[in-house]
């Protein structure tokens, strides 16, 4: 289940970084020079890399159909036939290839909602920021009654009432990553909105617009996509738990999530095929939690 | 810094605080108070300079005239959202600026100096005041909009960093303002380039580098060239030049001189340096907590201060010459709290003068006779006013 802890905005990736930044040349070299001895980010990375190809490739790497049942071949455990690596589910479907296949959406379940979340959060977080006052308060407050509801608990109502779909997941997982990232958006705005050069782009007599687009979004969006990445393995995790429930993909699609729940009645039965699954969930989160961390460290450059 | 040998042998002037031998330094060409009567020296109006097709009244109409400028912030946490109280940032200034003149404001820190200059440039509204600028109100009816007057006055700020966004190259950061009025795109950017020229930086060189690759001082003349792009005729110097070191102060403010001098700007310049501003300024608005005490001439302010307050400021000042140093400070505690300043005569809490005439009745800025011309607002030095040091 999600942790609620990562929903709350951290100050850290709120607060854009104070004084002197480096060339910006020099800057990204610099940022991956550190990326590059950080043994943890790099073997994340390697391990995301993987299931990212393996899933795009699907294809070509699937050594079978993974919507083929075969009544013979069913709850085969790891290693039991050498052409079903992994074994099979309780349809007798390849395991292996249904995993494979699998990571396509929840790959596509952890970043439909961050990216369509990260647009409409960041547009009401730096129009309550630059706006302030009244207007500030009308979107914060708005936004504030979505965060009275646990994430998972929202997720689950608005899908239950939705129905259960692609689509449906999809929005309902969007609607609950909106609020995190329209207050991040929201309070980096307004650092940015009391800094001298927007009051120097204001005595020129540019409009509103033209400031926001042309001083305001450059400095507000590497803290924005420093925080929406670390969404990415909650929205894997929150996307999983709705198939789990039922209310997301709907079988017989390949899903991480609602392999873990077909697979959850035979668990006295072929144990380690029902936990493979909540593997690869666990794998993929916990690699973009620890990689967006890493990445996040080695921008934070104290100058 | 220390007292060094060429400061030795030459007799120090109050102004005297840097090395002597610096080129750069303004003070080297010799003591401000030696120029004499300002209206002696070179008026930009007589010169046949550029003239500006922007001009409506001629030289004989002030250029800015403030009347009643007043700002109140409330305080915020009450019930309701209802404010607590009221600091009174500025309340009641009134001035006017001749075309090509610089009229230096100075004062305490939270005397209202920059909150003023952010009046005047209508990035704060003010909450009463009228601003005249070149006979058109601002603000009103048949007035200048706000917009229009932008475009005309423009602000350099304190802080060189915090106003140039550090995600624009310096090109860009100057050309925006004129991109945004509608310039195209490439004749802005050659504006910008030709802006960085005319402020002493290769454009080859620094056009495409970002503010963190620059010094302080020259992200100041960025932040100039940037104010110019707009072709301004007042330019308001918010401490402009307070966060740079000495030589490169002095470099500026010759700049600015300058440019002052080549593009028939007025100056507004706001500092805390009283020897920065007696060598910038032609007349000195003095401020204190909110309100004007005394305005005049540099002449005048410097050399026959009126106020008590303009008279400590002035003897506040640093001195290399012994005779001239004093070990009790002229002023001791801060100044009294805006939020709820002291009735009558807002200095009277510090002031060597103090009577009971000053806590009931507020002095008001006025000129006190025909043989003292420059007004201050102070009991003592008003005829009448019920003060025993006043002539009844």
């Amino acid at each position: 289940m999600p942790n609620e802890a990562v929903l709350a905005p951290p100050a850290a990736a709120a607060a854009p970084r104070k004084g002197r930044r480096p060339a910006s040349r020099s800057f990204w070299r610099n940022v991956l020079r550190r990326i590059l001895r950080d043994p943890v980010t790099l073997a994340c990375a390697v391990i995301l890399l993987a299931i990212v190809l393996a899933a795009a490739f699907a294809p070509a790497i699937a050594p079978h159909d993974p919507y083929r049942t075969s009544m013979l071949r069913r709850l085969l455990a790891p290693g039991e036939n050498p052409s079903y690596p992994l074994g099979t589910d309780e349809l007798g479907r390849d395991l292996l290839s249904r995993l494979i296949y699998g990571g396509r959406l929840s790959l596509f379940m952890g970043f439909a909602p961050v990216v369509l979340a990260t647009l409409v959060g960041s547009l009401f977080g730096i129009l309550a920021g630059y706006a302030g006052g009244r207007v500030n308060m009308l979107i914060m407050r708005a936004i504030d009654v979505f965060y009275a509801f646990p994430s998972v608990l929202l997720a689950v109502a608005i899908s239950g009432v939705l129905g259960a779909g692609i689509g449906n997941t999809i929005f309902s997982l969007t609607l609950v990553l909106v609020p995190p990232i329209a207050r991040v958006a929201e309070s980096v705005t307004t650092q940015v909105r009391t800094q001298d050069y927007i009051e120097a782009a204001r005595a020129t007599g540019a409009s509103g617009w033209r400031i926001v687009t042309g001083h305001v979004v450059s400095n507000v969006t590497g803290p924005i996509l420093s925080y929406a990445s670390t969404l990415i393995s909650v929205s894997i995790v929150l996307a999983s738990g709705l198939s789990f429930l039922g209310l997301g993909i709907k079988p017989p699609e390949p899903e991480w999530g609602l392999m873990l729940n077909t697979l959850r009645q035979s668990i006295y039965v072929a144990p380690v095929n029902a936990v493979l699954p909540g593997v690869a969930i666990f794998a993929t989160s916990m690699c973009f939690n620890l990689m967006s961390d890493g990445i996040r460290a080695a921008m934070d450059v104290k100058q | 810094m220390g007292l060094d040998t060429a400061a030795a042998r030459r007799p120090a002037t109050p102004g005297d605080r840097g090395d002597p031998r610096d080129r750069g330094d303004p003070r080297d060409r010799g003591d401000p108070r030696d120029r004499g009567d300002p209206r002696d020296r070179e008026d930009p109006r007589d010169r046949g300079g550029p003239q500006d097709p922007r001009d409506r009244g001629g030289p004989a109409q002030p250029l800015l005239a403030v009347t009643g400028l007043r700002k109140h912030f409330p305080l915020a946490g009450g019930l309701l959202g209802r404010p607590q109280g009221w600091v009174q940032a500025v309340d009641g200034v009134d001035f006017a600026i001749a075309k090509g003149e610089t009229l230096g404001i100075v004062g305490e820190s939270g005397c209202g100096k920059s909150t003023t200059a952010r009046l005047l440039m209508h990035l704060i509204a003010p909450d009463a005041g009228q601003v005249v600028f070149d006979g058109e109100e601002v603000g009103a009816m048949r007035g200048l909009s706000v917009r229009d007057l932008r475009r005309q006055m423009q602000m350099v700020f304190q802080d060189s960093h915090a106003s140039l966004n550090p995600r624009l190259t310096i090109e860009d950061s100057i050309a925006f303002g004129r991109k945004a009025a509608g310039m195209p795109v490439p004749e802005a950017r050659d504006r910008a380039r030709t802006m960085l020229g005319l402020v002493g930086l290769t454009p080859g060189q620094f056009a495409q580098r970002y503010p963190h690759e620059l010094s302080g001082g020259q992200r100041q003349r960025v932040n100039i060239a940037r104010a110019l792009a707009m072709e301004p005729r007042l330019l308001i110097l918010d401490e402009s030049v307070s966060a740079l070191d000495k030589s490169v102060e002095a470099q500026v403010l010759n700049l600015l001189q300058d440019l002052k001098a080549r593009l028939a700007l007025t100056y507004i310049f706001i500092s805390h340096d009283l020897n920065v501003v007696q060598y910038m300024s032609d007349r000195v608005l003095v401020m204190y907590l909110g309100k004007p005490v005394e305005i005049g001439t540099v002449a005048e302010i410097y050399e026959r201060p009126r106020h008590p307050y303009t008279e400590a400021l002035l003897s506040s000042r640093p001195s290399l010459d012994p005779r001239r140093r004093r070990s009790v400070p002229p002023l001791s505690g801060d100044p009294p709290n805006p939020i709820n300043p002291p009735s009558g005569c807002r200095f009277r809490t510090r002031c060597p003068l103090a009577e009971p005439v000053c806590a009931g009745r507020e002095p008001l800025l006025a000129a006190a006779g025909p043989d003292a011309p420059h007004p201050v607002a102070c009991h003592a030095r008003q005829p009448g006013s019920g003060h025993t040091r006043a002539a009844a």
